[in-house]
């Protein structure tokens, strides 16, 4: 026992490295059911930010050091990893496991780290006023289910009175998160909401495609996450159903999910917050200064696709968000709350995205001391099997705000009563 | 040389039925006991707490009460996940209908609670044996997490189904919520360990532990001698969901702070107390800590070892880690088919004879 002690001080005590530049924990998972997704995410996350020290020497002349830690989208190793890295300096966490955000949010919020979760986390982490340190912009959950639903409602000429949409979703809170905004959206326009579960990590789904099968719903939705997303896309094609009434949210719509359903899967419809594809002229960059310097994270094999470039896609609104921190705080060597309010008074414009190589990539965005969750626009994109890429099905579309709008604040007021906290913003 | 009862006479059958009858061992217990309560809380940080002393410690209190049910009474369970997650639902739905009332409290109720519930789905262990009673104990796992899923009144109709632990003290010090220091999150979990540890010892070596011994040595000679199966096994299932609930409601409301039912109480967690159990020593109050102990601390070593010393990648790491500990825990096994606890024991009667073995 002491000896073990002995031993776990010393591998500590000599693991923990010095405190400079600029720290940035990558909880990731490259293990267990989730590392599929997990993967082509966290070496998108990495590589942005090689580029960075590689190309600009860091952020405002203070290099990068991107700190993995393996979580397997576990929430025990997620906290180990939290409370390992916080000591260290970590300027933001980016977890990418709505699980693992939850138990963060009040310890951020207690040590004030900025928690940064675009597309996934707490929904009503958009109302600033209560959650000060939690930013989810782009767009959230329940911005994803009214864009699915503003899609459908296009399609169908304004008209989905009587239609039947199934949502198939993981039995977690992640899963469980668009529920309430699907309910609102069905009685504001009349369709019939059936609501099927499917357990972690979601290999076994033959009862509900066999429900599908039977009920034939017009459309299905689906909020899946790892091995469940290809599975299912799988039953659904085992059971002929139409690919084109078939959506997934930002986390069930990626290569590794359509391509073992082979030809099948064309026409699967699949909604996303940022482009996708190696087009962007930042991806000259990353060529010449990551991937032909030998310094690629992962095996290589991930640039372009969907995860990638949403890994991207969140080191770069970081790395904005450091840089506006330097600005504001006037020197380079930021703390974690300054990032916060560089986090919170980030301005990312069309000009500034086309500055950094990702023309269209994204909407822009403007944050505010109320607004943490951004302007809450997605794409539609559809898999063409042939070609094997995503083509755009739809221009940017915004989220109805008169639904979600109320949803958020209502949810937000009772994290605020529960856990005693004041509005800010006043 | 070390361990000898030379000169370490006893005067009365107190000190003769004592836990630790050597000198050595009772003050080596009592030096152990003045540094976890007074020595370690001065120096524990946030990192010390919640990597490795707290998931020790509740762990530890979940093997005791696993240890109590399959090492002492023999009655294998898979349920440990389940049960350990109507302790921690428990504690919620406690703690945010009476906010008034100590948290100290709400735990031992959530504990309450549990031991209820593991005596109604003890009850088929009257009837069914070994492998049956595992099967049926699994059961429970699985209805345990559906029911915790299905129905939204155990997570006050939150939207994600996720629970949370609201901020509560003990002494005007909190130990749930965000701000809850690290000496306090250590401090109760050791508190309600070591009190929880104290009576598992007592209540094995007294009336109730022979009875649950008997039952397991051989369940038709112990009636025969008059042991009533009835009241043996449900005690144990009672007083194991007791100790395993506690270990649920701290897991939840101190450890994590918010869960999730399939999450954090899967089957994986009843595995892991299993192993815990069976590479400790089954029927053994020490081997429930040093099961405990090795379980969770290893992968944190090793990971500190292979990330932060090696510079591996962290995903081969991941790998090599769990062929590391699956490895260990065979050889283990097959060198000392007793657990860590026999290990021990082996290791205090060579001490005995050192320098000068036969």
């Amino acid at each position: 026992m002491k000896k073990t002690l002995t031993a776990i001080a010393l591998a500590i005590g000599l693991a923990t490295p010095a405190m400079a530049d600029l720290m940035i924990p990558n909880l990731s998972y490259r293990t267990g059911p989730y590392a599929a997704n997990g993967v082509p995410y966290a070496d998108g996350f990495t590589d942005y930010f090689t580029l960075l020290n590689e190309r600009d020497g860091g952020i405002g002349g203070e290099k990068v050091v991107v700190t993995e830690c393996e979580t397997a989208y576990n929430t025990e190793k997620g906290v180990e990893c939290y409370e390992a890295t916080k000591g260290q300096g970590a300027l933001v966490y980016n977890p990418l496991s709505t699980g693992i955000t939850y138990q963060l949010i009040p310890k951020v919020t207690a040590d004030n780290i900025p928690l940064y979760t675009p597309g996934y986390g707490r929904t009503s982490a958009a109302n600033g006023k209560v959650f000060a340190n939690v930013f989810n912009y782009p767009a959230n959950y329940w911005d994803g289910a009214s864009i699915i639903i503003k899609d459908i409602l296009n399609r169908n000429g304004g008209d989905i009175s009587g239609k039947k949409i199934a949502l198939v979703y993981h039995n977690s809170a992640y899963g469980k998160e668009p529920i309430r905004t699907l309910e609102e959206l069905a009685k504001k326009h009349g369709f019939e909401l059936t609501l099927l579960p499917v357990d972690h990590p979601g290999q076994e789904q033959k009862s509900q495609w066999l429900q599908i099968r039977r009920e034939r719903p017009d459309y299905v939705i689906m909020y899946g996450w790892g091995v469940m997303n290809a599975v299912a896309i799988q039953e659904a094609v085992n059971i002929r159903y139409p690919m084109d009434q078939f959506y997934g949210i930002w986390w069930s719509g990626s290569e590794n999910d359509v391509l073992p359903a082979g030809e099948g899967a064309n026409g699967y419809r699949m909604i996303s917050f940022h482009g996708t594809g190696s087009d962007y002229p930042v991806y000259q960059d990353l060529k010449k200064y990551v991937y032909d310097a030998g310094k690629a994270a992962g095996d290589g094999s991930n640039p372009g696709n969907v995860l990638y470039s949403r890994g991207m896609y969140a080191a770069m609104v970081i790395a904005e968000a450091i840089r506006t921190a330097q600005e504001l705080a006037g020197h380079s060597n930021v703390t974690p709350a300054e990032v916060r309010d560089g986090f919170e008074a980030l301005n990312l414009t069309e000009e500034r995205l086309a500055e950094l190589g990702l023309p269209g990539f994204s909407q822009p965005i403007q944050a505010s001391c109320e607004d943490h969750g951004g302007p809450g626009t997605a794409m539609i994109f559809q898999w063409d099997a042939a070609a094997k890429k995503w083509n755009p099905a739809s221009d940017w579309l915004a989220s109805d705000s008169e639904i979600i709008d109320p949803l958020i604040a209502e949810d937000s007021a009772a994290f605020a009563a529960e856990n005693g906290i004041a509005e800010r913003c006043n | 040389m070390f361990y000898r009862e030379a000169g370490d006479f006893k005067t009365s059958y107190v000190e003769d039925s004592q836990t630790f009858p050597l000198r050595l061992d009772r003050r080596a217990y009592y030096v152990l006991l003045a540094v976890a309560f007074g020595v370690v809380p001065l120096f524990i940080n946030d990192y010390w707490a919640n990597a490795v002393f707290v998931p020790f410690l509740i762990y530890a209190i979940a093997a005791l009460g696993l240890n109590i049910l399959t090492g002492y009474c023999g009655q294998v369970s898979l349920g440990t996940g389940g049960f350990m997650a109507v302790g921690a639902y428990s504690v919620y739905k406690l703690m945010t209908a009476f906010p008034d009332v100590s948290i100290v409290i709400h735990i031992l109720l959530a504990g309450l609670i549990t031991a209820g519930v593991g005596l109604l789905f003890g009850l088929p262990s009257l009837r069914i044996k070994g492998f049956y009673l595992a099967v049926a104990t699994l059961a429970a796992q699985f209805f345990l997490v559906w029911l915790f899923n299905k129905v939204p009144w155990f997570y006050n109709y939150s939207a994600s189904g996720q629970i949370s632990a609201p901020e509560r003290t003990v002494l005007g010090h909190a130990v749930t919520g965000p701000n809850t220091t690290a000496a306090a999150k250590y401090l109760i979990c050791l508190t309600l360990l070591f009190a929880l540890a104290w009576l598992a010892r007592n209540l094995t070596r007294g009336a109730f532990g022979r009875k649950w011994m008997a039952i397991r040595d051989m369940d038709i000679a112990a009636e025969i001698i008059g042991v009533n199966p009835l009241t043996a096994k449900l005690s144990a299932f009672a007083v194991s969901s007791f100790y395993i609930g506690v270990a649920g409601a701290l897991l939840f409301s101190v450890y994590l702070g918010a869960a999730e039912v399939g999450e954090a109480f899967g089957i994986q967690k009843s595995f892991l107390v299993l192993f815990m159990v069976i590479i400790g020593g089954l029927g053994s109050i020490f081997g429930s800590f040093a099961g405990a102990a090795f379980m969770v601390l290893l992968p944190v070593l090793l990971k500190n070892v292979l990330v932060g010393q090696l510079g591996w990648a962290t995903d081969l790491a991941a790998h090599i880690e769990l062929m590391i500990v699956g490895g260990l825990i065979v050889t283990f096994l097959i060198v000392e088919p007793h657990g860590l606890a026999q290990l021990w024991r082996l290791t205090k009667e060579k001490l005995r004879l050192w320098p000068f073995p036969h």
